[in-house]
Parts: structure tokens; C-alpha cells; sequence
């Protein structure tokens, strides 16, 4: 009785609203999972060829920073309904705008990450006979690894925050709860959602933080090292 | 096939078309829903938000950095700032009495997002600072006010106007946002475009929005090289 009391009495924290809409906080959660994993997936097929593209060459790489900190710039809000003539009320907006958003932070580490790699490493690889394929998939990039998954980090973070935002769409995960929550003033559903929200980010933060440990051992030795 | 794409391209054509009408209707501006309102309104919110956040963070910053303290706290703040969601903020905001407040819960959001760039750019400015050039200032004598005020904040300036360019751009994005939750504001063009399915406005809105944000960013990169005060030094020094 008293359970059911939190959501008759419109309480922040009420466990009832959890338990009862659990299916409801499942989609939303879930919709939100997929939509920041294809933006940010997408935003890296796209942001490495870009950062090939301009490693080296000071214009291109000029014109790819220019023209991804302006699309940055752009608020969210404006960028999804600037989309919205081409492709309606979809989640294909929603990715779009988020994967326009996540370019600026790849294209940017995966840059420095690739520039970073020292000239003589890249030497003696050439000197042992590495061709420019084998060279940038089997040298290069292991050692741009730590600078790009950094960015894969932030810009997972910030895609988790902003896909809320495509609850004016209709598609924005969790944010689709927090919406209908202020139209219908329920504290529960809009705290739980902004709560869980958070802890996707965090969640997600975390995975890759192991990934990276995973896939870069050596730098945590080094690190390590480096404390002592 | 090809009548579909042209059917696309026209259609897209046309709400491009009709947005721009929407744009040069004078009726479109005037009043209380009127682009000039609104513009009014996101005006005030930004400015307002973005002088508070400086007041705010600017001198906290500026003061753990000339100690060296709180350097985790200055960093992670950014962190936190990126992993919550502006809507929810202003969602929990809508659900206090705080909504009765008019821009209030607007102002308190945008504040809360434009207080970590500045933070943490200020402060990683300050503590970059190359420490042999505070040592040697140190060993000509300069108190700890005059180090602050002839070495170190000049050399952190660029660093600290990243911040403020950074929490600009962040407060008139976030301002849109607001329109969300029922609160005023440019992003009101678009919502009220969403509402009424009405899309050749809710792109003129968002073509208003979007131009706004480049324009405080294009006004600050300008601003940032008149002003500042390495420039002139630099230019001083290559011309004996």
C-alpha cells in the first residue's frame, strides 16, 4: 500500500514507479545503448579516414578541424532540426546529429595520436621492409591507440548526454521518458531516467577504460613505472 | 527511382524555400513568440549565465592554480559536466518550485554547464605556466600578487579565453535546450515548430540558432586575437 503511495504522493524517489514501468525504463535504456553505440561506431569508420586524410598535409588538416568545430558549435537542438527535412521523425536523425558531434573529438585524437608516433619508429619499421599498410595498422596505429580511445572515451560520454536530446524527435532513449515526465510533472520517471542516464555514461566510461587497459598494456606499465 | 530522389530533393528544396519565407515574414519577428523575443530572451539568459559562471570560476581558478591545489577537482569538474545530460538538468529544475521563477531555472542550468570549461581551462593554464619563468620572478623579487598579476595570468590568458570561448558556445547551445521544458528562448521557434508539425519552422529556428552559436564563437576568436596581451608582446619583441 504504502509502495504504491510514492506515486499517488508524486515522490522523487519512489521504487514502485521502477518496479511497476521496469519494461518501459528497459526500452528506453536499451534504445539509448544503440543509438550511442552506432554514432559513435559510425563516427569512427568516418573520423579515421578523415585523420588519415590530414595527417601530413596542413591545409586538408585545417579545413577538417575548421569544419568539425563548426559543426560542433552547432546546438544540438538546431543541429537535429536542421536534419529534420532529410530524414523526418527517424532515429537516422538522431544518429547523424550525434555522429556530426563525435567527429570533432576523434578526428582531433586520432590526429595527435597518429602524429605523435615518434619518426624513428616509423623508420626502423621501413628499414625492416614494412609497407605503408602494414606500417599504419601494425605500428602506427597500436601507438596511437591510447590518444584514440581516449577520444572514443569523450566523445562516448558526451553521445550518451546528448542522445537525450532526440526526445524531440521521439527517439531520444531515457530522454523520451524525461520529456513525457516534465509534461506530466512525474519526479519519479524524470529522476530515474536522468539518474540512469548518468550511470550509462559512467558505465559506459568505465568499459572503455578496461578496453583500453586490454588493449594497451604497455602504457599501464609505464605508468605504473612512472608512480613508483 | 529517379522520380523518387527528385522528389526528395524537391521536397528538401521546398522546406529550404519555405523556411527562408518564414525568415523574411516580418510577422515572424514581432510579439511575444517573435523571433526578436526570443532572440531577446537568449540573449539575456546567456549573458547573464555566462558573466555569473566567470564570477563563479574565474577566480576560483585562478586561485587554485597560483597555489597549485585542488587540481583534481578543477580537471574531473569537466568530466562530470560532459556525462550530464543538460535536458535532464533542466527537467529536474522544471519539476521545484523553481519553474515559477521565470529564466531562473535557465539561469541556473547554463551556469552549471559553463562553470567546468572555465574551471578547468583556467586552472590547467595557470599551473602550465612554465616554472623556471615563476622562479625566475620569484628571484627578482615579485610578491606573490605581482607574479600572479605580470606572470602568471598573462601567460595563462589563451588558455583561460579558451574556457570562456568554450563556455559561451556551451551556454548558447544550452540555452536552446531550455525551450525543451517549456522555458524561453530561440530553441521556442523550433519546439513550437515541432508542435505544430510545422517544419519549414522549425528549420528557420534552428537556422537562427545555429547562426547565433557561430556567431558568438566567430565574435570570440576575433576577440581573443585583438586582445591578447602575448600578441602584443610578440609583436613588440620581433621588431627591435
Amino acid at each position: 500500500m504504502s509502495a504504491q503511495n510514492c506515486l499517488v504522493r508524486n515522490d522523487w524517489i519512489c521504487w514502485e514507479y521502477v518496479h511497476s514501468r521496469s519494461q518501459e525504463l528497459t526500452d528506453a535504456t536499451v534504445q539509448h545503448v544503440w543509438i550511442t553505440v552506432v554514432s559513435v561506431l559510425i563516427g569512427l569508420l568516418i573520423a579515421f579516414p578523415l585523420a588519415l586524410l590530414a595527417r601530413g598535409r596542413k591545409a586538408v588538416a585545417g579545413a577538417v578541424l575548421t569544419l568539425t568545430t563548426v559543426l560542433y558549435t552547432v546546438p544540438s537542438l538546431a543541429m537535429f532540426s536542421l536534419l529534420l527535412p532529410v530524414f523526418g521523425l527517424s532515429a537516422s536523425l538522431v544518429v547523424t546529429g550525434l555522429v556530426l558531434y563525435s567527429l570533432t573529438i576523434l578526428v582531433r585524437n586520432i590526429l595527435a595520436g597518429l602524429e605523435a608516433v615518434p619518426a624513428e619508429v616509423r623508420e626502423a619499421a621501413r628499414g625492416m621492409g614494412y609497407g605503408r599498410i602494414r606500417l599504419l595498422f601494425e605500428v602506427e596505429l597500436p601507438l596511437a591507440l591510447p590518444a584514440l580511445l581516449a577520444g572514443v572515451r569523450i566523445a562516448t560520454v558526451s553521445t550518451v548526454a546528448l542522445t537525450t536530446v532526440g526526445s524531440v524527435v521521439g527517439k531520444g532513449g531515457l530522454g523520451n521518458l524525461i520529456g513525457d515526465g516534465v509534461q506530466s510533472t512525474f519526479k519519479a520517471q524524470v529522476l530515474t531516467a536522468s539518474v540512469l542516464c548518468v550511470l550509462l555514461a559512467l558505465v559506459a566510461d568505465l568499459l572503455l577504460l578496461g578496453l583500453q587497459r586490454l588493449l594497451t598494456p604497455w602504457t599501464r606499465i609505464r605508468t605504473t613505472a612512472g608512480a613508483r | 527511382m529517379d522520380t523518387h530522389t527528385d522528389d526528395g530533393g524537391g521536397a528538401l528544396m521546398g522546406v529550404m524555400a519555405d523556411a527562408w519565407t518564414w525568415l523574411t515574414t516580418g510577422s515572424n519577428w514581432s510579439g511575444d513568440d517573435g523571433a526578436w523575443h526570443r532572440l531577446a530572451e537568449h540573449a539575456y539568459v546567456s549573458g547573464v549565465s555566462l558573466l555569473v559562471a566567470c564570477a563563479i570560476a574565474l577566480p576560483l581558478a585562478l586561485w587554485l592554480g597560483h597555489i597549485g591545489r585542488g587540481g583534481a577537482l578543477a580537471v574531473n569538474i569537466s568530466n562530470v559536466g560532459r556525462a550530464v545530460p543538460v535536458f535532464a538538468v533542466l527537467a529536474l529544475l522544471m519539476l521545484t518550485p523553481l519553474r515559477k521563477e521565470g529564466y531562473l531555472p535557465t539561469i541556473i542550468a547554463l551556469v552549471l554547464f559553463a562553470v567546468p570549461p572555465l574551471l578547468t581551462n583556467a586552472y590547467v593554464g595557470m599551473r602550465e605556466v612554465d616554472r623556471s619563468v615563476v622562479e625566475a620572478a620569484r628571484g627578482m623579487g615579485m610578491s606573490g600578487g605581482q607574479l600572479f598579476a605580470r606572470v602568471e595570468l598573462p601567460l595563462a590568458y589563451p588558455l583561460i579565453m579558451i574556457g570562456v570561448r568554450s563556455a559561451a558556445v556551451q551556454v548558447v547551445a544550452t540555452a536552446t535546450i531550455a525551450s525543451m521544458v517549456g522555458l524561453g528562448g530561440l530553441g521556442r521557434i523550433i519546439t513550437a515548430g515541432f508542435a505544430t508539425y510545422n517544419t519549414p519552422q522549425v528549420v528557420a529556428g534552428a537556422i537562427l540558432a545555429a547562426l547565433l552559436a557561430l556567431l558568438v564563437e566567430g565574435v570570440l576568436v576575433v576577440a581573443d586575437r585583438l586582445f591578447s596581451p602575448l600578441r602584443h608582446r610578440r609583436a613588440q619583441g620581433t621588431t627591435p
